[in-house]
């Protein structure tokens, strides 16, 4: 088997397994207080991880580039409380014109 | 088979006042909270289906692939180490290393989910970063239906995307030089302003943040991400 489709598979039945587990296990059963807490705070964080990774790091290192601007752009098309696909097209259309000035 | 072992009623009417007298939410509801996002999923879908291709990952690998795995950050990261030489288990375990945060939602999703076991861990294979963010009707509870709609319309876009890039791979040779890879984390801050309304919230995503980048440098792809959740377990336990 090739290299590529052993990685769709693993990473496909990895990935189902992680999603399935706990609904699975805990049927209807709902966490303590603390769990709830816990779900509560975890889109903050992880989106936030998530967003400061993909802008500022590329691989193992820190990097400020043509994306912060990007983010500077989704930033300020956020608190001007315009809709997603206008805040989606200022960070794509400013890190397009960015990266081709550069 | 199993049944919902508690006695206590789960459904969301009778759970929550807050939403009394008002609508319950259908399937639909949660296809049309997610529309945007999945215009801007077929832009990623897009923009997966031509870099696998250009990291010789192959056009039908890379569309089961977005079929059965479902999850943007973990297909770019796999398909990218596997087309830069870094071998099976380095794409395999950092892809689901950065999906360890399935658990976490699946986890936070449970009690909204119907049904026996292998019922629940088929629904809980539409929980993704968006349909989980966009399925919460109030914070720390999710509606099935917002889940399930949500997740359908991702996947519809997610997969039909990656269908479309890998058609047009030849045409595009450098997404990034069109700014789709800003498409990407402009959606991920997008749902992160929703979640900003507790001062709580806001300390999660300043520390989420912070712990991600500092362990950038010195350690692996997938554990900045997940050092992150555990900032949000962290600030729940010392708030309990």
């Amino acid at each position: 088997m090739s290299d590529p489709w052993l990685v769709v598979l693993a990473v496909g039945a990895g990935t189902a397994l992680l999603r399935g587990a706990a609904p699975a296990a805990l049927a209807g059963r709902r966490l303590g207080g603390r769990a709830m807490g816990a779900a509560e705070l975890l889109p903050a964080a992880l989106l936030s991880a998530l967003v400061a990774t993909q802008v500022f790091s590329t691989r193992s290192a820190l990097v400020l580039d043509e994306r912060a601007l990007g983010l500077a752009a989704a930033a300020i098309a956020l608190l001007l409380r315009a809709p997603l696909l206008v805040v989606i097209a200022a960070a794509a259309l400013t890190t397009a014109v960015a990266r081709a000035l550069a | 088979m199993v049944h919902n072992r508690s006695k206590r009623p789960r459904h969301p009417d009778t759970q929550a006042p807050v939403t009394e007298g008002m609508p319950e939410p259908t399937y639909a509801d949660g296809a049309r909270r997610a529309a945007p996002l999945a215009i801007a999923g077929v832009f990623d879908g897009l923009t997966f289906g031509v870099l696998a291709t250009s990291a010789g990952f192959g056009g039908l690998p890379t569309l089961v692939m977005s079929a059965t795995t479902n999850a943007g950050s973990a297909q770019f990261a796999a398909a990218s180490l596997l087309g830069a030489g870094s071998g099976v288990l380095a794409a395999v375990s950092t892809a689901l290393l950065l999906n360890t945060r399935s658990l976490l939602m699946g986890i936070s999703v449970s009690p909204a989910l119907r049904g026996g076991r292998l019922r629940r861990f088929a629904t809980a294979q539409l929980v993704t970063d968006e349909s989980w963010a966009l399925g919460q009707v109030e914070p720390g509870r999710w509606d099935r239906r917002l889940v399930v709609g949500a997740g359908l319309a991702m996947y519809a876009s997610w997969v039909g995307g990656t269908a479309l890039g890998l058609a047009g791979a030849g045409l595009i040779d450098d997404p990034r030089r069109f700014g789709l890879d800003a498409a990407f984390f402009a959606v991920f801050l997008a749902v992160l302003a929703l979640q900003l309304r507790t001062p709580a919230a806001r300390l999660a995503a300043l520390g989420g943040a912070a712990v991600a980048l500092a362990l950038v440098p010195f350690t692996p792809t997938g554990v900045p991400i997940l050092a992150a959740s555990c900032v949000a377990l962290a600030g729940a336990r010392r708030r309990v």
